[in-house]
């Protein structure tokens, strides 16, 4: 049975188009049948990211509004086989995006897809309570910074009284979250909530930690799912998370800052990385 | 100026350590607004209530009144100030508050 998966924060700008792109990539390579969708009408950016913005020709609101059919809006990733992607309108406002409508999409992607992705745009208006509606399971993503924990822990009450699920009082939307933007320098520093003040106060089970990392900037200069860049800390932790996505155990990395260790460190030992 | 003066005049000053601070206000606010979520928010209702019986007993001015709420992990304080009028003879700059 089809997974719908919400990409989602509260606050803007802390990780989910990067998210989305990432985890989507990566559950497609491990031979998942994996689309995933851009929910910020009027804002359209996973085209970009996933380097699929040249071969845009239709998108979300002109399947709804039966302008096109669901397969020509669909656009096949050249790099995974079992990827596609179902662009925003860039033209259109928000109230474009129906609940019947999008319900007819996900129930139509449904029946030929492991995996439907769903990445929300900011805030907790129409277009963010559309993109997690539907959902099953949710990757909440956070950075570490007062406010968008605090957005976060918003979301999840939404999640847990908005949803289609929470509506009809079936098993709630299953929770994940994504810590990202994660620098270990700093929380060392005492400058950046750790990651365990996250867990305590969100209080939900963690799918992965993203660090901080320029590769996320140069994937999205070329278009290419950070996840791809495999030499990369983000690439690296992306593909952990997916695998922890899929059931398996992963020990978490990337968590201590990366300098030499020092004496006390070698002499006592440091937690794994 | 010397070497050392050199250094350490460009050493930056440990920074403090905020994160800590950053926890602990999280996790206050987040306590009063998880139980917002499922409770409506009274404080409204609880100043007009309020306000309705003061003004049963004098006549006061709805826009001298001041409510103001800090939220604590242990205990919250709600703090409503009412301008009451002065008496007759000595109405206006000098009206009494309490
Ligand atoms: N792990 C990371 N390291 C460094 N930069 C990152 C990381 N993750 C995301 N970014 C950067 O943060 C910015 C916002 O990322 P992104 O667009 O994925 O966020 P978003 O949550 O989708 O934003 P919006 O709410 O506007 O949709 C981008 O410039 C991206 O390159
Ligand atoms: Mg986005």
């Amino acid at each position: 049975m089809a997974q719908v998966i919400v990409v989602t924060s509260g606050k803007g700008g802390v990780g989910k188009t990067t998210t989305s792109a990432a985890i989507a990539t990566g559950l497609a390579q491990r031979g998942k049948k994996t689309v995933v969708i851009d929910f910020d009408v009027g804002l359209r950016n996973l085209d970009l990211i996933m380097g699929v913005e040249r071969r845009v020709v239709f998108d979300i609101v002109n399947v709804i509004q039966g302008e096109a059919r669901l397969n020509q809006a669909l656009i096949r990733d050249k790099r995974v086989d079992t990827l596609s992607i179902l662009p925003a309108s860039q033209t259109r406002d928000k109230d474009a995006l129906t609940r019947e409508g999008v319900a007819t999409i996900i129930d139509q992607l449904k029946e030929d897809h492991d995996f439907i992705l769903c990445d929300s745009p900011a805030g907790i208006e129409k277009g963010a309570l559309l993109a997690l509606y539907f959902a099953d399971q949710a990757i909440v993503v956070t950075n570490p910074e007062v406010s968008s924990v605090r957005d976060s822990d918003r979301i999840l009450g939404v999640l847990q009284s908005k949803s289609k699920r929470a509506e009809e009082k079936r098993d709630k939307v299953k929770e994940h979250l994504l810590v990202t933007r994660y620098d270990p320098n700093r929380v060392e520093r005492g400058e950046m909530l750790k990651l365990e003040d996250i867990r305590e106060i969100l209080a939900i089970p963690l799918l992965g930690v993203i660090p901080e990392n320029e590769s996320v900037l140069r994937a999205s200069n070329t278009g290419t799912p950070v996840i791809m860049d495999q030499e990369s800390a983000a690439g690296q932790a992306y593909k952990d998370a997916v695998s922890r996505f899929l059931g398996e155990d992963v020990p978490h990395r990337f968590l201590e800052p990366d300098k030499k260790p020092g004496l006390f460190k070698r002499l006592f030992g440091g937690r794994a990385a | 100026m010397s070497w050392l003066d050199y250094f350490r005049a460009n050493r930056k000053p440990e920074p403090p350590a905020t994160a800590s601070a950053a926890k602990e206000r999280l996790q206050i606010v987040l306590a009063h607004e998880r139980i917002g979520r499922t409770r409506e928010d009274f404080l409204p209702k609880l100043q007009m209530e309020l306000v309705a019986v003061v003004a049963r007993y004098v006549a006061i001015d709805p826009g001298k009144v001041n409510i103001n709420l800090d939220r604590g992990g242990d205990m919250s304080t709600l703090a409503i100030e009412i301008e009451l009028p002065g008496p007759p003879s000595v109405r206006g700059p000098r009206a009494a508050t309490g």
